[in-house]
C-alpha cells in the first residue's frame, strides 16, 4: 500500500511536469506555481539514475555511497540524542511522579514548550561546536547535534512518560497499598508497565525530534558529513546538476523513517502481551 | 476556595521559573561563563528591550510566512479530507503517506523548493509551511468525519438521510473537535517550519536568519533576544488556535484525536 | 480466641477541621470472630467501603482503634494478615494470569519456585487450572474475578476482605461466583468482610449481616443469620431465607426490630 502511495506521488509529479508551466505560473496573481522545466523539476528517474553516478565528476564512488554515508552518520547522532533525551525524560517523569511540588512546578514548562520553536536554539547550540572548553574537555561539532536532537526528544517523553505513571486506577494503588509495597516497589511493578502504553507514542515523537533537532544542527552551520550538510551543499549545485539534491533529499527521508521503524519496533515488543485496544 | 486552588496551580510554576533565571544569573556571575556560551538573562532581556523593533519586522515576516501557510495548509487540508472520507481507496492510498511523513524531516524539501521559485521570493516558506499543516489537518480531520458513532449512523439511515445530509448533519459536527486539536498542532508546527525554512537560504529577513547572523558577530545575548521572541511568536500562534476554539465551540475544549502519528 | 476484627468506638471524618468536612462513620462498634462470614450492607454513602478499608489499614480512623488478628491494624497490613479484592477486578493487564497471582509472593520475596507452585495450587482452587498462560483481557468478568480471589488469598491470609466483587457481573455468573466463593473460603477457612449492595447476596452468603445507616454511618442493626453452613439452590428459595431477606431489608428502611412484621408463609 505504501509503494502504492510512493507511485501514485510520482505519477502526480511526472503529470505536473508534462502539464505544468515551464517557466512558473500565476494563480489568481500569486506567482506560486512551480516551474515545470526539467532544472527546476527533474525527472523522477532521473532522481533516482543519479545515485548510480559520482558524487563530482571525477570523484570515486557513487552518490548513492556518499548519501549513505552522511545519512549514517546523522542516524547516529539521532540515536545517540534520542537515547540521552529519553533517559533523562524517564528520569524526570519519575522525579515529577515522586514529588508532586515537581510536577505542578515544571509540568507547565514542559507542556508550553512543545508549542515553541525551540529548535531556534539550534544554531547557538552549534557555536559551542569548537569554541567551548569545560576543564580540558572541548565540545566537538558532532556533540551539539546530539545535544539538540536530545533537548528536543526529551520534553515529549517527559510528558508522555509522567501521564503513564499517573495513569494507574486508584484501586491497583489501593492494592499495593494493602501489600505493604514499597513506593519504588510500586514504581516497578505498577506504574512503569501501566505507562508503556503511554510511552509508546512519546518515543515516536521523540524520534522525530531527535531526527529533527540533528538535521536542522546540521543545516544552520558546518557540522560536515551529515545528510542535513549534503542537502545544503547539493542545492547550491542545483542549476548545473538539479537531480543531486534530491539524492540528498530521499537520504534525510530514510533516516526518518529508519528512527520510526526502530521505535516501532520497540513498540511491538514492550506492548507484545497486551490487548489491541490498549493502544492509543 | 477557588482561590485556594488556583494559588497551588499558579504559585508552583512561577517558583521554579523564577527560581530557575535567579539560578541562571547567578550561575553565570559565579562561574564566569562566557557570553558566547550563556549570556545571564539580565543581558538577554536588554538587548531584547533595545532591539524591540528590529525584532517585531523580523517576527512580522516569520510570523507571515507561518500564518499564510497555516491557512492555505488548513484549507487545503480540509478540503482533501472531504475526499479522503468519502472515497475509501484515496483515504488508504494517502494515510499510510502521510503517516509515514510525520516521521520525516520534511522541512528539508525547502531546498528544493528553493529552486523552483526566485531567490527572494518568501513562496517556498510559505509553501512548506501549508505542506506540514496540510498533513496534520488532513489526518485528523478525515478521522474525524470518519470516526462517527455506529449508533448515529444507523439512527440517520433509518431517516433515510441522503449521504450529503449525514455529512452536514453528523460527520462534520464530529469532526469540529478533530479539527480544532489539528490546529493545536499544526500553529506551533507552522512556526517552526517557517523558521527553520530560513536556515536553507533565499530571504535573510525572518527571525531565524536574524539568529544566525548575529552569533556570526558573536552578539550572542541579542541571539537569544530573538529566541526568546521566536519562542513567544509559537507561543501566540497555539494560544490563538486554543483562543478560536473557545471562541467557536465554548462547550467543549479538549477533544479525541491526537496527531497522525 | 483472637478476634479476626475488632473495631473499638471508630469514628472517621474526612478533611477534618475543613469546610468540607464529612462524617463518614460515627461510634462504630464490632467484633468479629474467626470463621465468620460478615456482611456490610447499606444505602450509599453509609461508609462501609471506608470500614473495609479502615480495616484494611489503608485509612486511619479519626477516633477509636481498629484491631486485626489481634494486632493493631497498621501491623496487620504489614504483616499481610489479609487479603483484598475490589470491583474491578484489578489484574495488572501485563502479567498473565499465574503472575498475577504471584504478585503478592513476590512483594513477600518468595523464590520463583514456590511462588509458581502456590499459584497454580490456587488456580486450581478456584477452578481455572487452564488459563495460567492467559491474559487477563482473554477471560471474562466472572473469571477475571475468579483469579482475583485466588491472588487475594495467594498468601493463605486468615482474613478475606472484599469490596463488591460480583458487582460488576450479570446476575447469573453473581450467583454462580457466590457459590464459588463460600466453597472456596470453606475450604481455606477464611473468615470474609464483605462489603454489598445487593441484600439477597447479603444474606445468602453470610452468618451475619451488619446494617449500616445513611451518613454520618452508624451500625443500626446486627442481623444473625442461621440458614446453616452448608448453602445452595435450596436456600435461595427457602422460607427462611426470604425472612431473613425482610428482616434485613426492615433494617435498612429504620423500622426498629421490635416493631418489624412477624414472619409471612411464602409460597
Amino acid at each position: 500500500m505504501f509503494g502504492l502511495s510512493l507511485a501514485l506521488v510520482a505519477i502526480l509529479w511526472e503529470l505536473y511536469k508534462w502539464l505544468g508551466p515551464e517557466d512558473g505560473g500565476t494563480v489568481m496573481g500569486w506567482r506560486i506555481l512551480p516551474r515545470a522545466e526539467d532544472r527546476a523539476m527533474p525527472h523522477v528517474w532521473d532522481m533516482l539514475r543519479r545515485y548510480a553516478e559520482p558524487e563530482r565528476p571525477g570523484s570515486s564512488g557513487t552518490i548513492l555511497a556518499v548519501v549513505a554515508r552522511g545519512a549514517w552518520l546523522s542516524l547516529r547522532l539521532a540515536l545517540a540524542g534520542f537515547v540521552m533525551g529519553a533517559t533523562v525524560g524517564l528520569a524526570l517523569a519519575v522525579v515529577m511522579a515522586r514529588f508532586r511540588v515537581v510536577e505542578r512546578g515544571l509540568l507547565p514548562y514542559l507542556v508550553v514548550s512543545q508549542t515553541v520553536p525551540l529548535i531556534a536554539l539550534a544554531p547557538l547550540v552549534v557555536s559551542w561546536g569548537g569554541r567551548l572548553q569545560v576543564g580540558g574537555f572541548e565540545w566537538p561539532r558532532w556533540l551539539s547535534a546530539a545535544v539538540l536532537g536530545a533537548f528536543l526528544a526529551f520534553f515529549p517523553v517527559a510528558v508522555g512518560t509522567l501521564k503513564g505513571l499517573t495513569s494507574v486506577p486508584r484501586s491497583s494503588l489501593e492494592l499495593m497499598d494493602s501489600y505493604a509495597a514499597s513506593w519504588g516497589q510500586t514504581l516497578f511493578k505498577l506504574r512503569f508497565p501501566a505507562a508503556v502504553p503511554y510511552m509508546a507514542p512519546a518515543l515516536r515523537l521523540a524520534a522525530t525530534a531527535s531526527v529533527i533537532g540533528v538535521v536542522v544542527a546540521e543545516i544552520s552551520t558546518g557540522l560536515s558529513g551529515g545528510v542535513g550538510r549534503l542537502i545544503i551543499e547539493y542545492a547550491r549545485a542545483a542549476t548545473s546538476d538539479p537531480a543531486k539534491v534530491y539524492t540528498a533529499v530521499f537520504g534525510a527521508a530514510a533516516l526518518g523513517l529508519l528512527m520510526a521503524g526502530m521505535v516501532s519496533v520497540i513498540d511491538a515488543v514492550m506492548m507484545r502481551n497486551r490487548p489491541r485496544e490498549a493502544l492509543e | 476556595m477557588r482561590s485556594r486552588s488556583l494559588v497551588r496551580l499558579v504559585l508552583p510554576p512561577v517558583v521554579f521559573g523564577l527560581a530557575f533565571l535567579v539560578l541562571w544569573e547567578g550561575a553565570v556571575k559565579v562561574f564566569d561563563l562566557k557570553p558566547y556560551f550563556l549570556p545571564p538573562p539580565s543581558s538577554i532581556w536588554t538587548r531584547f528591550r533595545e532591539n524591540l523593533g528590529l525584532i517585531w519586522e523580523a517576527a512580522s515576516v516569520s510570523g507571515t510566512n507561518a500564518l499564510v501557510g497555516l491557512v492555505v495548509g488548513t484549507v487545503i487540508g480540509v478540503a482533501l479530507s472531504f475526499v479522503l472520507a468519502r472515497f475509501r481507496v484515496v483515504n488508504e492510498l494517502v494515510t499510510p503517506l502521510a503517516i509515514a511523513l510525520n516521521a520525516v524531516p520534511i522541512f528539508v524539501l525547502v531546498a528544493v523548493l528553493n529552486n523552483m521559485f526566485s531567490i527572494t521570493s518568501e513562496v517556498p516558506r510559505r509553501l512548506m509551511v501549508s505542506i506540514v499543516v496540510q498533513f496534520i489537518v488532513l489526518v485528523n480531520v478525515t478521522r474525524g468525519l470518519r470516526d462517527i458513532d455506529q449508533t448515529h449512523l444507523e439512527l440517520m439511515r433509518s431517516f433515510a438521510a441522503s449521504e450529503v445530509t449525514i455529512l452536514r448533519k453528523v460527520r462534520v459536527p464530529n469532526a469540529m473537535p478533530y479539527l480544532f486539536t489539528a490546529l493545536r498542532i499544526a500553529a506551533p508546527a507552522a512556526v517552526i517550519t517557517a523558521f527553520v525554512s530560513e536556515y536553507f537560504g533565499g530571504s535573510q529577513n525572518g527571525l531565524g536568519s536574524r539568529i544566525v547572523g548575529n552569533i556570526a558577530i558573536s552578539a550572542n545575548a541579542a541571539a537569544w533576544a530573538y529566541v526568546l521572541a521566536a519562542c513567544l511568536l509559537g507561543l501566540s500562534f497555539f494560544l490563538t488556535a486554543v483562543a478560536l476554539e473557545l471562541v467557536v465551540s465554548p462547550g467543549g475544549v479538549g477533544s479525541p484525536a491526537r496527531d497522525g502519528a | 480466641m483472637t478476634k479476626a476484627v475488632e473495631i473499638r468506638s471508630v469514628s472517621k471524618v474526612f478533611n477534618l477541621g475543613r469546610p468540607n468536612a464529612v462524617e463518614a462513620l460515627v461510634d462504630v462498634d464490632l467484633v468479629i470472630e474467626p470463621g465468620e462470614f460478615v456482611s456490610l450492607i447499606g444505602p450509599s454513602g453509609c461508609g462501609k467501603s471506608t470500614q473495609l478499608r479502615l480495616i484494611a489499614n489503608l485509612l486511619e480512623p479519626t477516633t477509636g482503634e481498629v484491631l486485626v488478628n489481634g494486632k493493631p491494624a497498621h501491623r496487620a497490613r504489614l504483616d499481610q494478615d489479609y487479603g483484598m479484592a475490589f470491583q474491578q477486578a484489578g489484574l495488572f493487564e501485563w502479567r498473565n494470569v499465574a503472575r498475577n497471582i504471584e504478585l503478592p509472593l513476590e512483594l513477600k520475596g518468595w523464590g520463583k519456585d514456590r511462588r509458581r507452585a502456590r499459584a497454580l495450587e490456587m488456580l486450581a482452587l478456584v477452578k481455572l487450572p487452564e488459563f495460567a498462560s492467559h491474559y487477563p483481557w482473554q477471560l471474562s468478568g466472572g473469571m477475571q474475578q475468579r483469579v482475583a480471589i485466588a491472588r487475594a488469598l495467594a498468601a493463605h491470609p486468615p482474613l478475606l476482605l472484599m469490596d463488591e466483587p460480583f458487582g460488576a457481573l450479570d446476575e447469573m455468573t453473581r450467583e454462580h461466583m457466590q457459590d464459588e466463593l463460600l466453597r472456596i473460603c470453606g475450604e481455606t477457612s477464611t473468615t470474609v468482610v464483605f462489603v454489598t449492595h445487593s441484600i439477597p447476596e447479603a444474606v445468602y452468603l453470610s452468618t451475619k449481616v451488619v446494617v449500616m445507616s445513611p451518613r454520618p454511618g452508624r451500625i443500626i442493626d446486627v442481623v444473625d443469620v442461621d440458614l446453616g453452613a452448608r448453602r445452595g439452590v435450596e436456600t435461595r428459595e427457602a422460607t427462611a431465607f426470604f425472612r431473613k431477606v425482610t428482616e434485613v431489608r426492615e433494617a435498612l428502611r429504620g423500622i426498629p426490630a421490635a416493631h418489624r412484621e412477624p414472619a409471612v408463609e411464602a409460597e
